[in-house]
């Protein structure tokens, strides 16, 4: 009853206060999260400001004297500016090309398995390369594609699908296809998940309708499964594109020798030489800032263009 | 309905897609499994055979050098044990402050809630950067802290997205209002009827977040200088892409034993420091693919 009274204050101060009284508590659980945002991403943000200033250890990030767009400069006119963005595009277009529709496929072709006891078998091995860091990805590479004692570099070349002289691991042709199947062969199963999901949720009835048009598998897959997950994978794209060149560093980083740097050298990898290594943190919070808006740019027309088109997007 | 689903195809184009989805099956399942089973066997077969390629698909003239030298090797349970502290410590902080916070933006009736979204979201896409987040980090005194790598990513705003879209779609809106009928608050709320409901989406994210700090090596790359810190995969690195000496936490003692015995160490340190995250596994997955299928299809 006390409680009906307050909430009957008049005017402003009362709504506000019945406003409190109701969601305190939830803005006390969003607190935490909220504050590691603002001071892991936000104020990084607000410290991007870097870029366009001189830095100085006495001043800190934001009370160096401003210089403009110097760095972008530095960074444009270098000689390293065209091979890293290059690198960085093609590993990025052959990952998504190649890795984008292999868990679609595979999701597609473990949903037709009748025997569910096969089925089981190859989800669960096909899941368990993702359970490897990429610590352990590489030096598995580095042991099964070593130039001649590896088993799998042995096999491909004894097939003839890989050239006698070549050296997988260490030439700058074999770069990206390397890091790219390698890719597949990490996460092609984990992200089949959420495209098996997505045809689980098939209404039934639809296939029994195409049965008794006498469709046959094939084409059950292609006018109803296909369809079906059509919107997941839109969403996945767009979320991939956004990424585009976010290359993950980890795995470039550590698969980088001297004899493929040509094809290695991405844009990530850069700024960890430059900034990190070498100290010289305007020019990588500059390279930093270039990499993020082509990011945002390339979400931005992605989400666009699939927008127009399906009517499906993220925002 | 069953049996009606159970109705052979008879066709000769059914017959051939059916055998086609056997073989490529068979065939992915091959191409997954090998290089798996190989590490396996060369970590208990003689390394000079392994480097003749004669082990190839069974283990042969089996030895356990390999487990024996690193269980002497006190920098790999030094790793171990920094990893075991950032697993369990970061996955509960990681926990702590998703859950909450995944309540509170499922909560129909709070009105902030499609711009604190916004708020998570925005940093999915945009970022200051490597060398701004560095320097954040150094102004708060935490490079090279163990606190660091145990908060670097108290929440992930992906995960946060599956754990709210879950509570939002599978709790039924019945339950807050006679909830609140009784007098509950949402504190109560969230621990007595939430959470023993979610606990198929607690499974996914302890899944995600444990394999994530176990996995990590960038974060310890960047920001940790420590010897004492380091977490097993930049051990590992060492060991494996470093090549660096195997002996006993002495380091800097070259050739210890021959290049074949090196190598059969390496295939053993793979096995010992992926065999406990793969463990986790089928201790969620009864909750795991119901969890990620509410999550992940509606989000």
């Amino acid at each position: 009853m006390a409680k009906r009274k307050e909430v009957k204050l008049p005017g402003r101060t009362g709504r506000f206060k019945k406003y409190i009284t109701h969601t305190w508590q939830l803005w006390l659980m969003l607190l935490p999260a909220m504050i590691y945002i603002l001071i892991f991403c936000y104020v990084p943000m607000y410290g991007v400001q870097l870029a366009f200033r001189e830095y100085s250890f006495s001043s800190g990030i934001t009370g160096g004297t401003f210089v403009g767009l110097k760095y972008f400069r530095q960074y444009f006119e270098s000689a390293m500016f065209w091979p890293t963005l290059k690198n960085t595009f093609v590993i990025a277009a052959t990952s998504i090309i190649v890795g984008f529709p292999a868990p679609i496929i595979l999701a597609m072709v473990i949903n037709q398995i009748h025997s569910k006891k096969w089925k089981r078998a190859v989800q669960t091995i096909v899941y368990i390369p993702y359970f490897i860091s990429v610590v352990v990805l590489v030096s598995m590479m580095n042991i099964m594609l070593a130039n001649n004692s590896g088993v799998i570099s042995n096999f491909l070349k004894s097939i003839h699908l890989v050239g006698a002289g070549l050296n997988l691991l260490g030439s700058e042709s074999a770069f990206v296809p390397v890091y790219v199947l390698s890719g597949v062969w990490q996460s092609m199963g984990w992200n089949s998940i959420i495209f098996l999901a997505a045809l689980s949720s098939v209404d039934t009835q639809l296939y029994d309708a195409c049965k008794i048009d006498g469709a046959n598998r094939w084409q059950t897959m292609i006018h109803i499964d296909f369809p079906a997950i059509l919107p997941t994978i839109i969403i996945m794209l767009i979320l991939n594109m956004g990424n585009i060149l976010n290359v993950g560093f980890d795995k470039v980083y550590l698969m980088q020798n001297s004899l493929n740097l040509g094809a290695s050298q991405v844009i990530s990898t850069y700024i960890y030489t430059v900034a990190i290594k070498k100290a010289q943190f305007s020019f990588g919070a500059a390279v930093g800032l270039f990499n993020t808006v082509i990011n945002f740019f390339f979400l931005v027309v992605t989400n666009f263009i699939s927008k127009k088109v399906s009517g499906t997007g993220l925002m | 309905m069953m049996k009606e689903n159970k109705i052979k195809y008879k066709s000769l184009g059914d017959r051939i897609f059916g055998a086609a989805v056997i073989i490529l099956s068979i065939v992915v399942f091959l191409i997954i499994l090998y290089p798996l089973w190989f590490i396996i066997i060369a970590s208990i077969s003689n390394s000079n055979l392994v480097n003749l390629g004669k082990v190839t698909f069974w283990p042969k003239d089996i030895r356990l050098y390999g487990y024996q030298q690193i269980l002497e090797d006190s920098r790999i349970w030094l790793g171990y044990a920094n990893t075991i502290f950032y697993v369990v410590a970061g996955t509960a902080l990681n926990l702590a402050v998703t859950m909450p916070a995944a309540y509170a933006l499922s909560r129909p009736d709070f009105k902030a809630r499609g711009k604190i979204m916004f708020y998570f979201v925005f940093t999915m896409f945009f970022s200051g950067g490597l060398v701004p987040l560095y320097m954040t980090i150094n102004a708060l005194g935490l490079i090279s802290s163990k606190t660091i790598l145990v908060i670097i990513v108290a929440v992930n705003t992906y995960n946060l997205i599956i754990a709210r879209t879950f509570i939002e779609s599978s709790i039924p809106a019945d339950l807050y209002e006679a909830a609140v009928l009784d007098g509950c608050s949402h504190f109560k709320y969230f621990i007595w009827v939430v959470l023993p409901l979610s606990k198929a989406v607690i499974a996914v994210e302890i899944l995600y977040y444990a394999v994530f700090h176990w996995n990590d090596y960038f974060n310890a790359l960047m920001f940790n200088s420590n010897k004492n810190n380091e977490p097993l995969q930049i051990v590992l690195r060492r060991i494996l892409l470093l090549n660096e000496a195997f002996s006993s936490g002495s380091g800097g003692v070259q050739g210890g034993y021959a290049q074949s015995s090196a190598d059969q160490v390496k295939y053993a340190v793979i096995i010992i420091s992926t065999v406990p995250i793969l463990c986790v596994y089928p201790f969620v997955q009864k909750y795991f693919e119901k969890g990620v299928m509410i999550g992940a299809v509606k989000g």
